[in-house]
């Protein structure tokens, strides 16, 4: 007789544990964790992200701990957070004073701070080098930590933004900086219409996959127009937190790698033509992450019919925990509520229609 | 215990956040109170905001007890006892009498609940009106506006076309006269159990960030129509086949091997309860 009432949980779930060391185990050679972190950082920089943690080695003993599913380490990371007590709110930081390691623009082609192709995948041929199956990795590292060595550091100078000269033009509207406190959809249920700190919090830590899609169909027109990439620029930010003692200073505790993006979309100003900015912020180097949050950004502010122009369809269904959440409570048994719903089936058949 | 975690697991502030919500939510019964849901160890969806009650309202005193579909041995039942019981060394149990704090999923236990007992139920989408707006914006100003029009068209609808209402669980109640509730996926059986009852009933929706109470002593009432009075599921001339009860929530099983179909108590703590004292009475 099957499933009886699933009695016998804990055994089952005991050895439902044991049996995941199976799959965990596969081989006797270990995933070091410096390696997932160091190695296969743009994972890392996904669950950093999606999890809303900065925390490279955490997100690095995540995924080994779930066989390197994006979805269960995002969630271990959410936990963990959970337990954390909150005593700082950092200070904001402006990202002119990014140290870039790379920064294009696909509007100009000559920038003011200049352009820096940096590291990217988007030229390579995707041709799997089969001979990386048997990599030295310890003379790779040793060669490019060399290379490294032998240049002379820049300085870090504050870089303009592209938008700055347009804004200066006049093409493109600029507002009294902000300083409300953002609203912490961490702390409080997100709530519509949402205010732009809370929308932009949202996307930063949604799904990865969930944003690119709903991008992708902005540029398929189901949505405004095709935006271009007014600038994209990866690189380092200082944090800090105000200093105890004194309000009025601040104390730095570390840095962040961020990718940033700003989209130009042509946008109707009256009887004339401006341009509107949609704005993506993430962790690491999740670039196409940051550019898909880019455009929903202007979508949302656009407003209208299509799915990525209504907000509390965006904001709500993008968040790997929850999303990933209900659906795989699917399998829990329904035996109550299916009965009741075979009830309510069975009455309406049982009699005739009047 | 794990000392690696918080006692309860989630950091102190975030508890008093959580009280302090559910205070507001039995000050206003039905209301659903917005909280700033935590994630937890366990699946968003999976009851996480029931966790969260319970987890902000346990302490060394209390006794608990957790079941799912009325069953104390279920999967999830027995996952989340387990969690709960890593980081707090709160003793369990499966009798609802000896229990402080029940959590539960789908099912409001048989017995009558005590004044010193609080039932925590699960909830996966805690908006009535969920199923006739989509929009959280809207449906919130419906509510403010007692703008309960909708929902009754919904019955009505039903009634036209299936010549039933035929919502199954998540049976909508009027509450105090003010709000629309929905009380999380319990089949209609268990809505009268809301009604003018002992124990305090909290609801906690992790996902979806709300929590919403019912006070002891408070007018629950599902809708109906004056001449369309609310009917629970029937489980006419059929009985528990381990306990022969005949007035409880029944789950009706299937044997695979013999083709027979049969039925069994969805409480299972009940039906051991039924089937002891019958076999007290028989040794007497």
């Amino acid at each position: 007789m099957a499933y009886v009432a699933v009695s016998g949980g804990r055994e089952a779930i005991e050895a439902s544990i044991r049996l995941l060391d199976y799959y965990r185990s596969g081989t006797e050679k270990d995933v070091e964790l410096e390696a997932i972190q160091e190695k296969l950082s743009l994972l890392v920089d996904r669950v950093m992200g999606e999890a809303g943690l900065y925390a490279k080695e955490y997100a690095a003993l995540a995924l080994k701990q779930c066989e390197g599913s994006v979805e269960e380490a995002v969630f271990l990371l959410r936990a963990y957070r959970s337990t954390l007590t909150r005593d700082y709110y950092t200070t904001v930081t402006d990202t002119k004073n990014m140290r870039v390691v790379r920064r294009i623009s696909a509007a100009f082609k000559d920038i003011e701070g200049g352009q820096i192709l940096g590291a990217t995948y988007d030229y390579t041929h995707r041709l799997i080098h089969f001979d990386r199956r048997e990599e030295d990795a310890a003379a790779l590292a040793q060669a490019v930590q060399g290379e490294l060595e032998a240049q002379t550091p820049e300085p870090v100078t504050p870089c303009p933004r592209v938008s700055d000269a347009l804004k200066q033009e006049g093409l493109i509207d600029t507002y009294e900086p902000d300083d409300t406190q953002p609203w912490d959809v961490t702390e409080h249920m997100l709530e519509f219409p949402a205010t732009r700190s809370a929308r932009l919090q949202t996307m930063a830590r949604s799904d990865t996959g969930y944003i690119s899609g709903l991008a992708y169909s902005v540029l398929r027109c189901f949505g405004g127009v095709h935006p271009t990439v007014g600038e994209l620029r990866t690189g380092y930010v200082e944090l800090c937190v105000p200093y105890l003692f004194d309000e009025q200073q601040e104390i730095c505790i570390g840095e962040v790698l961020m990718t940033e993006v700003e989209n130009f979309i042509e946008a109707d100003d009256k009887d004339q033509l401006k341009l509107a900015v949609g704005y993506g912020a993430v962790f690491g180097r999740n670039e196409n992450k940051a550019i898909a949050m880019a455009v929903i950004d202007h979508e949302l502010e656009l407003g209208g019919e299509y799915p990525t122009q209504d907000e509390e369809f965006v904001l709500m269904h993008g968040d790997s925990l929850e999303m990933n959440g209900f659906i795989s409570h699917l399998k829990l048994p329904h035996y109550v509520t299916f009965q009741s719903k075979l009830d309510a089936v069975r009455k309406t058949r049982g009699q005739k229609h009047e | 215990m794990n000392k690696e975690y918080n006692y309860a697991f989630l950091d102190e502030g975030s508890k008093r956040e959580i009280r302090r919500c559910t205070l507001k939510a039995v000050a206003i019964p039905g209301y659903q109170v917005p909280f700033g849901s935590r994630e937890l160890p366990i699946g968003r969806g999976w009851g996480t905001g029931g966790i969260q009650l319970t987890l902000s309202l346990i302490g060394p005193d209390d006794v608990l007890k957790v079941i799912d579909q009325g069953s104390d041995e279920s999967v999830n039942a027995v996952n989340i006892k387990k969690f709960v019981g890593l980081c707090t060394d709160v003793p369990t149990t499966t009798k609802t009498g000896d229990a402080t704090l029940i959590q539960t999923r789908h099912r409001i236990p048989e017995i009558p609940l005590r004044n010193d007992q609080i039932l925590i139920l699960q909830v996966p989408i805690p908006e009535p009106l969920r199923v006739v707006e989509p929009k959280e914006e809207v449906t919130k100003k419906m509510h403010a506006e007692k703008d309960y029009a909708p929902i009754w068209l919904q019955l009505y609808e039903s009634l036209i076309k299936y010549g039933k209402v035929t919502i199954s669980s998540e049976y909508p109640c009027m509450v105090e006269g003010r709000y629309i509730m929905n009380p999380s996926p319990i089949p209609k059986f268990d809505n009268p159990k809301l009604h003018q009852s002992e124990c305090l009933y909290l609801f906690g929706a992790g996902r979806e960030k709300k929590i919403y109470a019912i006070p002891p002593h408070t007018e629950v009432v599902s809708l109906a129509f004056d001449d369309v009075p609310f009917e629970k599921e029937h489980f006419e001339g059929k009985r528990c086949r381990l306990c022969g009860s005949t007035d409880t929530y029944l789950d009706e099983m299937f044997d695979s091997a013999t083709g027979q179909r049969y039925y069994q108590c969805s409480d299972t703590s009940y039906c051991k309860e039924v089937r002891e004292r019958g076999r007290e009475v028989r040794t007497v």
